[in-house]
């Protein structure tokens, strides 16, 4: 039937690395005007597939062949004359430099020896038509937002007359509503001819825009369906290799006492401006508090302020009733609070430290892990007996307690943190995108602990980009936009578009 | 009062002092644009004092070795060739260790420093000071007619400028150039990318490496050519340890200026104008209490002026300046995804 050859086909790829198999053998192709999806957990080996796709990575053995022909890629400027482009999973874009810079960057556009911007500007403006979308070429990135900044990468691989597209995990850090955006323009690239590969570990949206889906489970393929005849649950154990809960059950909450209460809480950001402005919230025990919203509108320094790291510009933060506004982090973790910070490598962990010393990183000063006089000495047994617990109790998967932090995957590393804020008797938990960046194993265990932490009476905070996660696991929603809370929903009646829509637009928008 | 009194001083002597601060601030400017052109790239270079320093020192070598053979002109032309090329040299082995060996890019740059300060100290004492013999010469300044420097206004402008010798003639040329070309060319897109996020250029099939040491051999040129001003424009000699930590101040120029070329000359001219203000306080000094006060002060906190100014703004008083967000940081193509 298929006369003409794939766009673009790898065969029999082989990649090791120390230790690693990271790609056993993959075969995969792509057609002219198809879709075709590479899911897999986090680790299976699909970004080092695309990194060989696109010459940042050699393959050990396998060999690429685009319309048929093999060819070799030693590097990005080898797959970009082959008409290969790729929207990485974080942004290679250059954030102080403007839309027109970062898209004609490589293959600048001359008149005598100085760049000739206007023309850039014309063909950008151009080819976002064609893409059906609108884009100012003399913003710069950092100005944009997140979903925009990707429709410039994607512009970035057109210009570079890119026929075959990889998107690697191209939604992870979009709203619903920039998701389906992106969505139409890939549906349109596909029509003009485009072959696309869509990386993903994100069931619904596999099933919703590939023709075809290729599963990767530890570097090999467990095998390819079409939608039509797989399901999200089939899917899932394709990628995991066992039952996995997609979604773990809530449960109903018994909310207590309030335990956090802010009012009129306002906090500056790194650069003086206000980005929490004005907040009032409340968190009882028991409860799971969900704050949806795009990165960037306030959360951060929001939690900052909560655990002390930012003091505030205005207004009060009350733990059980007292004051704690602007108190130190010690003090406010002595009362009880515990901290999942966002950015787990830099917050969260020392990476050069071992597992275990990262397990009493908030406690090591105290008995029983300091002893002697003025709790100076160090209590080996005690520290070594406690982390051998808790690595078994939260399924840490570390050789020994004693290697780095930093060798460990990402869940792993977060399941440390998870295991260290979260044993002890704490009166609130503050998880700041707990489970960003991981695969569904590591996500469905993290939200089986924190309901547990809940039904045991704590209250809860959670901040995250993925509003999924926040419609998963909260009792009630609040949508934080601009700064402002703009709107909260108890779950049980929440509905997803207009979260979607007031976390794009605010309150105004959706009025 | 005092303080009015000051002003009117300081208009009357500016005038006069204003081809000396082009001269002062001429090593800064050029230093500085050594700084701007690597640290946009992405890579620090503490080592421009050292840089400056050898170059200073091959330069007056090679005037002061082919004075007698081939005359004054051609061997100061050939010093400058030789500063310059000297510059470069020394740039491709800073290039060579943050960018190959991917060394600690302030150890780099103290090491620089350190060997220049001691292998010219050496050479001096074993070469130039046995022979006994005259400097290389000094780069003649361009002579005005005096309709021109009487000219109101813009006569003092223009002497500033004009009444220079080559090198410091050049160096508004240069920033200019080097400014256009940085935010209008295709080199100075690459270079910013580069010194921002190297791994989005790579991507784009931008060689980083290429990039990095290109700007570093090119930066330290104007590094070199700095130097031969010390030695060949300004004094006629070479004295050990001439640059006097004109190569920090260069820097201190450079951040002032947010990295950019024509902010690090403004830079590099408040430093020339606080030291000259330093010594012309102590010749002219002006009638009444202003100079009873001024007199008052002890010298060396005039000469001690600009290095108080570079402190004053390294502690962040001019705002705080954004370096470029990969500066200082080896980029290492990564092995594994």
């Amino acid at each position: 039937m298929n006369e003409r050859p794939p766009a673009l086909e790898m065969r029999g790829i082989t990649k090791r690395f120390p230790g690693v198999l990271a790609n056993d053998d993959i075969t995969f192709d792509v057609r002219a005007g198809e879709i075709h999806a590479l899911l897999g957990e986090n680790g299976a080996g699909k970004t080092t597939l695309m990194n060989i796709l696109y010459g940042l990575v050699s393959p050990d053995t396998g060999e690429v062949l685009v319309d048929g022909t093999p060819v070799t890629i030693r590097d990005p400027s080898n797959a970009i004359a082959q008409g290969i482009g790729m929207v990485h999973q974080h942004f290679m874009l250059v954030p102080v430099l403007t839309v027109a810079e970062n898209v004609i960057l490589g293959q600048e556009l001359l008149r005598g020896p100085f760049l000739d911007l206007p023309q850039a500007a014309r063909r950008i403006r151009e080819l976002a038509t064609q893409l059906g979308f609108d884009v100012d070429p003399d913003v710069r990135i950092e100005q944009l937002p997140v979903g925009q900044q990707q429709r410039v990468e994607i512009l970035k691989a057109i210009y570079r007359g890119a026929r075959i597209l990889v998107l690697d995990e191209p939604t992870a850090v979009l709203t619903p509503q920039e998701t389906v955006e992106v969505f139409t323009v890939l549906r349109r690239l596909q029509a003009d001819g485009a072959a696309i590969v869509f990386i993903s570990h994100k069931l619904e949206e596999v099933l919703a825009i590939a023709d075809r889906i290729t599963v990767i489970r530890r570097g090999k393929v467990v095998g390819t369906r079409r939608p039509s005849e797989t399901s999200d649950v089939d899917l899932a154990v394709m990628m995991v290799g066992r039952e996995v809960l997609l979604r773990v059950d809530r449960g109903k909450s018994h909310p207590g006492d309030v335990v956090l209460k802010t009012e009129g809480l306002r906090v500056k950001d790194d650069r003086g401006h206000e980005a929490v402005r004005g907040v009032d919230l409340e968190v009882r025990a028991g409860e799971i508090l969900g704050i949806a919203g795009v990165a960037g509108n306030g959360q951060d320094e929001l939690v900052d302020a909560l655990v002390g790291l930012r003091r505030p510009a205005g207004g009060k933060v009350l733990l059980g009733g007292a004051e704690i506004t602007g108190a130190p982090t010690r003090r406010i973790r002595d009362l009880g609070v515990a901290h999942v910070p966002g950015d787990r490598q830099r917050f969260g962990l020392v990476l050069p430290y071992p597992v275990e010393d990262n397990l009493v990183l908030t406690s090591f000063d105290e008995p029983p892990f300091a002893t002697g006089p003025l709790n100076l000495l160090r209590n080996d047994a005690a520290i070594d007996e406690w982390s051998e617990r808790l690595i078994k109790e939260f399924d840490i998967r570390t050789p020994s307690r004693d290697v780095r932090a930093a060798t460990l995957s990402g869940g792993n590393q977060q399941k440390i943190i998870v295991a260290r804020e979260f044993r002890g008797a704490n009166r609130l938990v503050i998880l700041d995108q707990p489970t960003r960046g991981l695969d569904v194993g590591s996500i469905e265990f993290i939200h089986r602990r924190a309901i547990e932490k809940r039904d045991a009476g704590t209250a809860i905070l959670l901040t995250s980009a993925d509003l999924d996660e926040v419609l998963e696991l909260s009792d009630r929603i609040a949508v934080m936009f601009r700064g402002h809370i703009v709107a909260i929903f108890d779950a049980a009646v929440a509905e997803r578009d207009r979260i979607g829509l007031l976390m794009a637009k605010g309150g105004a928008a959706a009025a | 009062m005092i303080v009015v009194d000051f002003v009117v001083y300081l208009f009357t002597v500016l005038p006069d002092l204003l081809p000396i601060i082009l001269g002062l601030a001429t090593p800064l400017a050029l230093g500085a644009l050594c700084g701007v052109i690597n640290e946009r790239a992405g890579v620090v270079n503490i080592g421009i004092e050292g840089i400056m320093l050898w170059s200073a020192f091959n330069g007056y070598l090679a005037g002061f070795a082919l004075h007698d053979t081939i005359g004054a002109g051609p061997s100061l032309a050939l010093g400058i060739a030789t500063a310059v090329l000297t510059g470069a040299v020394l740039g491709l082995l800073h290039a060579w260790l943050t960018v190959t060996v991917r060394a600690d890019q302030i150890i780099a740059g103290t090491m620089m420093n350190i060997a220049a300060f001691g292998i010219t100290g050496y050479l001096n004492r074993l070469i130039i000071t046995p022979s006994g013999r005259g400097g290389a010469g000094v780069l003649g300044v361009l002579h005005l007619p005096p309709e021109v420097i009487g000219l109101p206004a813009v006569g003092p402008i223009i002497r500033m400028f004009f009444e220079q010798g080559p090198i410091a003639m050049s160096v508004v040329f240069f920033v200019i150039a080097i400014q256009l070309l940085l935010f209008r060319s295709r080199w100075g897109l690459r270079t910013r990318a580069v010194g921002e996020h190297p791994k989005a250029a790579d991507t784009l099939g931008i060689d980083v490496f290429k990039q990095r040491y290109l700007n570093v051999v090119l930066g330290c040129a104007f590094a070199g050519l700095a130097g031969a001003y010390l030695t060949l424009e300004s004094t006629g000699s070479f004295q050990n340890g001439m640059t006097g930590g004109r190569g920090f101040i260069a820097l201190a120029a450079m951040i002032f200026g947010r990295w950019t070329p024509v902010g690090a000359f403004l830079g590099a001219l408040m430093f020339g104008t606080a030291t000259a203000l330093g010594v012309v306080v102590n010749i002219r000094v002006p009638e009444g209490d202003l100079g009873q006060i001024l007199k008052s002060i002890p010298t060396f906190w005039y000469a001690a002026l600009p290095y108080l100014v570079t402190i004053v703004i390294l502690a962040g008083v001019v705002g705080r300046s954004i370096p470029p967000a990969a500066d200082g940081v080896p980029y290492e193509k990564e092995g594994r995804a």
